[in-house]
């Protein structure tokens, strides 16, 4: 190893991809999981087509998985690679447009072959020329041979073997960039060592012979070193948004002291949400696989009516079919939360990628006036806290609310610096233990316009409710003409004094100057970044990003007079731009609107600002 | 036994009871309220665990009138709903109310997968065979050829038996009565209650406006309802009649009507067994439908299915409360593979 050099990287971004069934997710989240347990800051993104098993081969079913590493927190996973991982040609075609200038590619050499390339729709057979990466690092050692190679002793027939070509290819990377093997070896002993001990020897042998393989050849010109980040002290873990959200919300119903139900029905990419709910019955959660989406939410009514703290999670088309039992839950104000991890729609749409398109849907989707709270979380991590939030103003405010995250910040992962649960706040729901004087009233309000949450099984407290326009005290059904304008006005002005219990809107960056960028949920990493790095070039730029969507928090206004341009960006065709038209009708807004449904890159939103600066 | 001495009409809610007059509604909830206080003593359930979900629909106006926890829900919703209420708290005695319509067409989903669970819910369903709060459209339940508002011409699909339905999701109980036999639908809703797991009580229910004398032909009044149905009980034989002179016998891999003293004795008769597991005999008696047969009514199944999913849901949440390291969110969040900053 002594003859090749080590140089400091402060960060780097590195992207496995292959066909989707060669192990990429895997490959990508045990290499950013040793980053993260050697004090790197990690952003990741899983990239992957919508079919388990896409035709081999093709473009059409690549999948890939970005990791960005550094010496400091990452704040998204990068828009272009330092380093491809290629397990065929597909892949080196798929992500060509993703490669940094002079990067390095790592290509199985085996895998190009005359009919690979037919299937990749490449012309000629040398995929190199074709593509136009003659200045490219590109290292192409026949991995699958070399796999083979080093596993022939395990007894293990060729499937098994070319299976963990996967790890040997994480074995080089390993190498590179100078990362242990410990954290790998020990999550394959605990994946296979009951199931078969076997397997999970030769995956470790396939690393460590890609390891030596790296080391002792001079394909690789020289590795590198990241060093740790200087992250805040304390116990860290890397956590995903599905899990965080899942998380967060178990932690809502802790604080509440009620128990956690989720009525949800499987869907892409909600679904970790339920999973990771379903195996939490030690800490009291119940969950329910329901026949589909309206079930999933009804359930979810039904137990919140019996004093659980009650959930759905689903994407885009659930929320459609969700939409009149939301309408009920408003109606009977009952505390719900909806997670809506949204994805490419309308429709089916595009399951596995990410947007921001439903947000009008959270806001309006329903008949009548039908107001609820919509909160959006903004990176992997803060999904724990924005579910907590979820939870406690449900809770507390008697009402549903929508929690927005989407594919990207689902999906991907970071560090996360373990919170304490202490450091939480109560949540004090309006529950009614005994009948007042005259009687339990259901629709009697707190200072909150909350109504009081009275559980079946609690002596003297029976009482009625249902989707029917209801007397505003007494909760018997009402058609009286004023009383329906009352309780419709009382419902929505519950929802506007949320605004007195979030906190104010900050702004990061200068309070005043040209131009401020505002958005909204899972584009914050992206945001932030690309107006650090104008900031740094002395640009006067700020950045307004949104959490608390309906209500808005207060100061809004007052932050966006202090700016000569505003620029609302968005992976959708404008849909917040529109609302904060709609509340803010003193500015102007510019926009800047993404769907191809992938994240924004630094590079287009620096380009954005720029020329909207120079205007 | 407890004994919580409740009349009737601790279930009697203030509100008044909207129905038209002469509708079979009125009926059901008389029987129903008359009901609980038996039940209530019968599954020692005092006052405050009875809780009734409706969905959408005349049927499911029926919460309002009981002076019990009530959840008027979303149309054909109600059994999903009831699964939320009932798997959040086992404790509680829950009940749906629910329609034709309700439950076997906008809702038919919910209906046999709440079966298939076998939820521990009672359900009564209101068969008018007809839509009346939207005034008079034919029902999944509208025999083959009846004229509706959107049948002008005749309908042209078949109906649906609910007995049928809730015996092949492999329903653990089904009951029939009819709305003006006040007493069986009584004896019926007790068996239900009794019943661990999910039971369905079908009420044949005449809606007076929109579709009067659905049922009449076999059950119009107390002569024509002695001839045509029979009531089944749990050990009798399956004998009917004013007279009671006709019975059911198993010929030929049917059932067959025979007439006692023709060549057949009462020794010859079936004896209903509620509690046989097999479904082929009980499917054969929910099915059967006039003028071939009798009409069955009474306790048709009533099965012990030991797997009843809010029980197992709870279960679980026990036994892993007792085995598991984790006991509150910050196990959790310290559980897995994490590293300090110093």
């Amino acid at each position: 190893m002594e003859q090749n050099k080590v140089q400091e990287l402060h960060d780097v971004v590195i992207r496995f991809s292959g066909d989707s069934g060669d192990g990429m997710q895997l490959t990508g989240t045990l290499f950013s999981d040793t980053a993260a347990l050697e004090g790197n800051g990690i952003s990741t993104f899983p990239d992957y087509p919508a079919e388990i098993r896409a035709p081999q081969g093709t473009v059409a079913g690549v999948s890939g998985f970005q990791v960005h590493f550094g010496d400091h927190r990452e704040l998204n996973p990068g828009d272009y690679c330092d380093v491809l991982v290629a397990m065929n040609p597909a892949a080196l075609k798929a992500n060509r447009k993703w490669l940094k200038r002079s990067a390095t590619v790592i290509l199985d050499g085996d895998s190009i072959t005359e009919e690979n390339l037919k299937k990749a729709g490449f012309t000629t057979l040398d995929p190199i020329e074709e593509l136009g990466l003659g200045d490219y690092n590109i290292v192409a050692p026949d991995i699958t041979s070399l796999t083979r190679e080093a596993l022939k002793d395990t007894g293990l027939d060729n499937r098994a073997v070319v299976k963990c070509k996967n790890m040997f290819a994480l074995g080089i990377c390993f190498w590179l960039f100078d990362c242990h093997e410990d954290h790998a070896f020990q999550y394959l002993e605990a994946k296979f060592q009951k199931k078969n001990p076997l397997i999970a020897e030769a995956n470790k042998l396939a690393i460590k012979a890609g390891y030596n393989f790296a080391a002792n050849t001079h394909q690789l010109a020289s590795h590198y070193r990241v060093a740790p980040a200087h992250l805040e002290k304390g116990t860290y873990r890397t956590i995903s948004g599905n899990v965080a959200t899942a998380w967060g919300l178990m932690a809502a119903a802790e604080k509440a002291g009620l128990p956690l139900f989720c009525g949800s029905y499987p869907i892409t990419p909600a679904t970790v949400i339920l999973e990771e709910l379903a195996k939490r019955k030690d800490l009291n959660v119940k969950t329910v696989q329901a026949e589909d989406e309206i079930a999933g939410i009804c359930t979810a009514i039904g137990a919140a009516y019996a004093g659980n703290f009650a959930v759905t999670s689903t994407s885009g088309p659930g929320l459609s079919l969700k939409s009149e039992a939301l309408g009920l839950a408003v109606m009977i104000e009952l505390p719900l939360v909806v997670v809506d991890v949204q994805r490419g729609g309308p429709s089916t749409g595009l399951p596995t990628k990410t947007e921001q398109s439903d947000l009008v849907q959270a806001l309006y989707g329903r008949n009548g006036e039908c107001p609820l709270i919509v909160v959006a979380a903004s990176s992997p991590s803060d999904c724990f806290h924005y579910a907590f939030e979820a939870g406690r103003l449900a809770m507390e405010h008697m009402t549903p609310v929508v929690l927005l995250t989407d594919g990207f910040i689902a999906n991907g992962s970071e560090p996360w610096r373990i919170p304490s649960m202490k450091d939480y706040p109560a949540i004090v729901p309006p529950i009614v233990e005994t009948a007042p004087e005259g009687g339990f009233m259901p629709y009697v309000r707190n200072e909150k316009l909350a109504r009081g949450w009275a559980f079946p099984g609690k002596t003297g407290l029976e009482h009625r409710v249902g989707g029917l326009e209801k007397d505003a005290v007494k909760g018997s059904i009402s058609h009286d003409p004023s009383n329906h304008q009352k309780m419709t006005y009382l419902r929505a002005e519950k929802v506007r004094k949320v605004a007195d219990y979030i906190p104010a809107q900050t702004v990061y960056g200068n309070a005043e100057g040209e131009l401020l960028v505002v958005g909204w949920g899972g584009t914050r990493g992206h945001l932030q970044n690309a107006v650090d790095q104008l900031r740094e070039e002395g640009k006067s730029v700020s950045l307004c990003h949104f959490n608390y969507i309906n209500p808005l928090p207060k100061g809004v206004g007052e932050i966006f007079a202090k700016f000569k341009k505003i620029v609302v960006c968005e992976l959708n065709e404008g849909q917040f731009a529109n609302y904060l038209r709609q509340q803010f009708q003193e500015f102007q807004y510019e926009q800047y609107n993404k769907v191809e449904g992938q994240p924004f890159t630094i590079v287009e939103l620096k380009e954005k600002f720029e020329t909207l600066l120079q205007k | 036994m407890a004994e919580y001495k409740y009349t009737a009409a601790d279930f009697k809610s203030d509100q008044e009871v909207r129905w038209c007059p002469g509708c079979g509604d009125h009926a059901i909830l008389n029987a129903v309220q008359r009901a609980l206080p038996e039940i209530a003593d019968a599954t020692d359930t005092p006052h405050n665990k009875f809780t009734f979900v409706s969905g959408i629909g005349c049927s499911s106006r029926f919460i309002y009138y009981m002076k019990t926890f009530g959840f008027h829900s979303v149309h054909g919703r109600a059994n999903a709903v009831a699964t939320g209420v009932k798997t959040a708290n086992p404790d509680l005695s829950v009940w749906v109310a629910t329609g034709d319509g309700d439950s076997l067409a906008i809702g038919g989903n919910h209906f046999i997968h709440a079966i298939r669970r076998n939820v521990d819910l009672n359900m009564i369903l209101f068969n008018n065979e007809i839509y009346g709060l939207t005034k008079g459209q034919y029902s999944p339940t509208s025999k083959l050829g009846k004229i509706t508002k959107t049948s002008p011409y005749g309908t042209v699909e078949k109906p649906f038996n609910p007995g049928e339905l809730v015996i092949g999701a492999k329903g653990s109980f089904f009951a029939r009565s009819i709305d003006m036999e006040v007493m069986l639908t009584k004896e019926c809703l007790v068996s239900a209650a009794k019943h661990k797991g999910m039971s369905v009580v079908e009420v044949l229910q005449n809606c007076v406006i929109f579709n009067d004398k659905t049922h009449a032909l076999f059950a119009g009044d107390k002569a024509t309802r002695q001839e045509h149905t029979i009531t089944l009980r749990h050990g009798e034989k399956m004998i009917f009649g004013a007279n009671r002179d006709k019975g059911l016998v198993f010929e030929n891999m049917k059932l067959k009507v025979v007439t006692l003293g023709e060549g057949y004795t009462e020794e010859d008769l079936l004896t209903h067994d509620a509690h046989e597991k097999d479904t082929t005999l009980h499917a054969m008696l929910a099915a059967m439908k006039y003028p071939d047969y009798p009409v069955a009514v009474g306790v048709i199944r009533d099965v012990d299915d030991p797997v009843i999913y809010d029980q197992g849901v709870q279960q679980q949440v026990e036994e892993m409360k007792a085995k598991s390291k984790i006991r509150c969110m910050d196990d959790l969040l310290h559980s897995g593979e994490t590293w300090e900053v110093e």
